[in-house]
């Protein structure tokens, strides 16, 4: 019998904890593949965040070191400035990178520390019970903002991807998204693309993967990838924003 | 004997961190230690090391989490309101049983405080700072050439034991130059199996970490950590006495509190009082022993710090409150004069405490 | 048993640091126990400096003074503020042309150098510390006068090699006045 599909190597044979609809098993799953693609479990060190995702260590099966609340890029250039010939990357959430955990993000872009970053924006703290994140979108209920998120009081969503896309550091910025089949192979191409960056050399690539928190959204799995769909592109548009290797070949 | 050379107290630590084999540094510029990372700065790309001065006290604590767990031996140092950020990255690198060392070259707090010396951050070092169940090694150097060996001594009780040891240094101590001989460091090497390497796919992976989501499991976690730290009590305490043979009083102090301290022994002594200096040199593990001894033959003691009476409380407890203690103290930034040590001493003579 | 503590202060800039950390590197070539301690802070870029320098046969105990045997004056309030403090018996080094004003106690010893004018007369200007320092060597045996060169190269830097005659020549000229 031929074999069509089947789990990642570097993903470790253990049910998720994650909630049902929810697509970081997915992320994960892109993760894993482009880690065995590229060959590179063996020398593979991830950095798992404070979030949903903080179990992550127990799902990739390269070495992995829990990092404090948002300062998984702080602990990842620790590890990396170490052990240069190892590949690093961080897996985050949107409260992790965007709001605790912003000056490490800034900082370590700004340095184009030579690792990779994955970034989760799914527009709220999935883990804590569905607080507003940095990334809720105007309007957006959530259970700090039950009147929906008043831009007034507690000011705008941050776009990660444009901000440091500012930064003369960073090798590459790119967002994608995992609602539907093509961008699911977007991501995945993205994803890849950050990654081999590293193995050759260039410097701090991030891509944000905008993602679904059924639960917390309070939506179907269905409703809520109609929502990414609907509210969550439009305010966080897909692309690359910045590829310095690919704009340097342009010109 | 090697060579003598004159140097300052923090160039001192970073010149024995590059002998103790250390190739990492990360921090962050705060007076009264900064000579420290500007010593890293200019050696360590010289010598195949890194130097990176972080955007923060915690970037630069997490970047240490980082490289220890990578299993290279690494440092970063700052002062006091600096090591209240880094708590955080002490409570995860304890929790995770990773070996690091700090220094905290004290000033006055709390707050902003100021930028004269102080050991006002007693408490913090040898109580906790970060939250948890934890302890860290803390050694409290007296000259310059103790920040040099401890420093060497520091990061191997770190690797021995998985765990950070912190240099609990003070302004004066950081900034004064000594004369200074750096003998052949005497480097201990430990296995790190449990290093993030990459698995090479020939072993199962490695995971440092600090999160127990199951009770029973982090409790078992930091009973087995405690029995460690038992070990740890029973065999690392270090301390000095000074003229403590038929001593009927008795000095404790650390760091450069003790040698204010010890020239007031001195003159009490000319005085015909019979009074020695008990120098702890491991904050923590605190040497018990020598102040529970002392108990049994001195009328009395006089804890000589530089903050509002910190390590008195230890004195009161390992001597069971079996003599009185009195506290020599100055704090903010300020230093008790040997004349003022001294007056304290004659005043415990009289039975005044 | 011979213990000297001396404390140098004056305005940051005067090389109040530097003239106290060659002190000690006298000391440390003649074998002696030796401790230099700096005041440190923002008064180091151009408010008052102070250092401490103690020399001594035995083990340095505290290296902070607080009742010196030597005091070096570079400015008035540097005076003002450690003139008392300086024990019975001990010794003052005043840089006549900034500090107009005498001393009124009898119990110590007060030279009044004019460094800032004899540094400028003979072409070093900036190396008034060290015509004090070559003064103080005459009268205070803490340090001997010889071999002055010789320390001054552990210390500076090989690229600033020039300064080397120049600090040599301040001290002379100290030393001479």
């Amino acid at each position: 019998m031929a074999v069509v599909f089947s789990k990642p190597k570097a993903l470790a044979d253990v049910p998720f904890h994650y909630c049902p609809g929810c697509p970081h098993g997915i992320i994960h799953r892109l993760v894993a593949e482009v880690i065995d693609e590229l060959g590179i479990e063996g020398k593979t060190i991830g950095v798992a965040p404070v979030g949903c995702a903080v179990m992550a260590y127990d799902y990739f099966n390269c070495d992995m070191i829990e990092a404090a609340h948002g300062r998984a890029p702080a602990t990842a250039t620790g590890v990396k400035r170490s052990r240069p010939e190892n590949i690093v990357f961080t897996y985050q959430g949107d409260g992790d990178l965007a709001s605790i955990g912003m000056a490490e993000t800034v900082h370590s872009a700004a340095r184009n520390e030579n690792i990779t970053v994955i970034f989760v924006n799914n527009a709220i703290y999935g883990m804590t019970g569905g607080q507003m994140a940095p990334t809720s979108l105007p309007g957006q209920v959530t259970q700090t903002s039950p009147y929906g998120r008043d831009v007034n009081h507690c000011g705008w969503p941050i776009k990660v991807s444009e901000m440091l896309s500012t930064l003369d550091g960073p090798e590459y910025i790119a967002r994608v998204a995992v609602n539907n089949v093509k961008n699911v192979r977007n991501a995945k191409k993205a994803i890849k693309q950050a990654f081999q960056n590293q193995v050759d050399g260039k410097g701090f690539s991030l891509v944000e993967v905008v993602s679904a928190c059924p639960t917390n959204w309070g939506m179907t799995p269905q409703k809520a990838l109609e929502w990414m769909e609907t509210d969550m592109i439009p305010y966080y548009p897909l692309g690359v924003y910045k590829d310095r290797s690919a704009a340097k070949e342009e010109k | 004997m090697a060579e003598r050379v004159l140097m300052k107290g923090n160039e001192a630590i970073a010149e024995a961190a590059i002998r103790a084999g250390c190739r990492h540094y990360f921090g962050y510029p705060i007076t009264p230690q900064t000579e420290i990372a500007a010593y890293m700065a200019k050696k360590m790309p010289k010598i195949g090391g890194v130097f990176l001065q972080a955007e923060s006290e915690i970037a630069s604590i997490n970047m240490v989490y980082g490289a220890a767990a990578a299993g290279v031996r690494v440092m970063t140092s700052s002062s006091s309101p600096g090591v209240s950020l880094k708590a955080e990255g002490l409570s995860y690198i304890a929790g995770s049983d990773v070996p690091a060392l700090v220094v905290n070259v004290q000033r006055g707090g709390p707050g902003l405080g100021g930028i004269q010396p102080s050991q006002s951050d007693y408490f913090q070092a040898t109580k906790g700072g970060g939250h948890g169940d934890y302890r860290m090694i803390v050694l409290a150097p007296a000259s310059v050439q103790e920040m040099a060996s401890l420093t060497i001594k520091g990061f191997n009780l770190a690797d021995k034991y998985r765990m950070t040891s912190m240099i609990l240094a003070d302004g004066t101590i950081g900034q004064m130059m000594e004369p200074i001989s750096f003998e052949d460091a005497e480097i201990e090497t430990y296995d790190k199996p449990w290093a993030l390497t990459g698995t090479d796919c020939k072993r199962e992976h490695n995971v440092v970490n600090s999160l127990y989501l199951k009770p029973e499991a982090l409790e078992i976690t930091n009973m087995e950590r405690y029995e460690r730290y038992k070990i740890v009590e029973e065999n690392e305490a270090m301390w000095e006495e000074y003229m403590m043979e038929d001593a009927e009083y008795c000095v404790v102090a650390f760091g450069i509190a003790s040698r204010v301290a010890k020239n007031a022994v001195a003159t009490a002594r000319a005085e015909g009082i019979k009074v020695g200096l008990i120098r702890p040199i491991t904050l923590w593990p605190f040497p018990k022993k020598a102040l529970e001894d002392a108990a049994d033959k001195v009328k009395g003691f006089i804890s000589v710090e530089l903050n509002m009476g910190q390590m008195i409380e230890d004195v009161r407890l390992y001597t069971k409150c079996k003599r009185p203690v009195a506290l020599c103290n100055r704090c903010g930034g300020m230093i008790p004069s040997p004349e003022e040590v001294l007056e304290s001493i004659r005043k415990a003579q009289k039975g005044e405490f | 048993m011979k213990t000297t503590q001396i404390l140098i202060a004056g305005f940051g800039g005067q090389g109040v640091l530097f003239a106290g950390k060659f002190l000690a590197y006298k000391g440390l070539t003649a074998d002696k126990q030796v401790s230099w301690l700096p005041s440190y802070g923002p008064e180091m870029r151009g408010g008052t400096a102070n250092c401490s320098i103690v020399i001594s046969d035995q083990p340095v105990g505290s290296p902070i003074i607080t009742t010196p045997d030597v005091l070096v004056a570079m400015n008035l309030p540097s005076l003002l503020k450690f003139v008392d403090s300086v024990v019975p018996g001990g010794q003052i080094f005043i840089d006549s042309t900034l500090i107009g004003e005498k001393v009124e106690r009898t119990d110590v010893t007060v030279h009044y150098i004019p460094a800032t004018q004899i540094a400028k007369d003979a072409g070093f200007s900036t190396l008034a510390n060290m015509v004090l320092m070559g003064k103080l060597m005459k009268e205070c045996d803490a340090v001997t006068f010889e071999g002055n060169k010789d320390t001054l190269k552990a210390f500076i830097p090989a690229k600033k090699e020039n300064l080397i005659d120049l600090n040599c020549q301040a001290l002379q000229a100290g030393y001479d006045f």
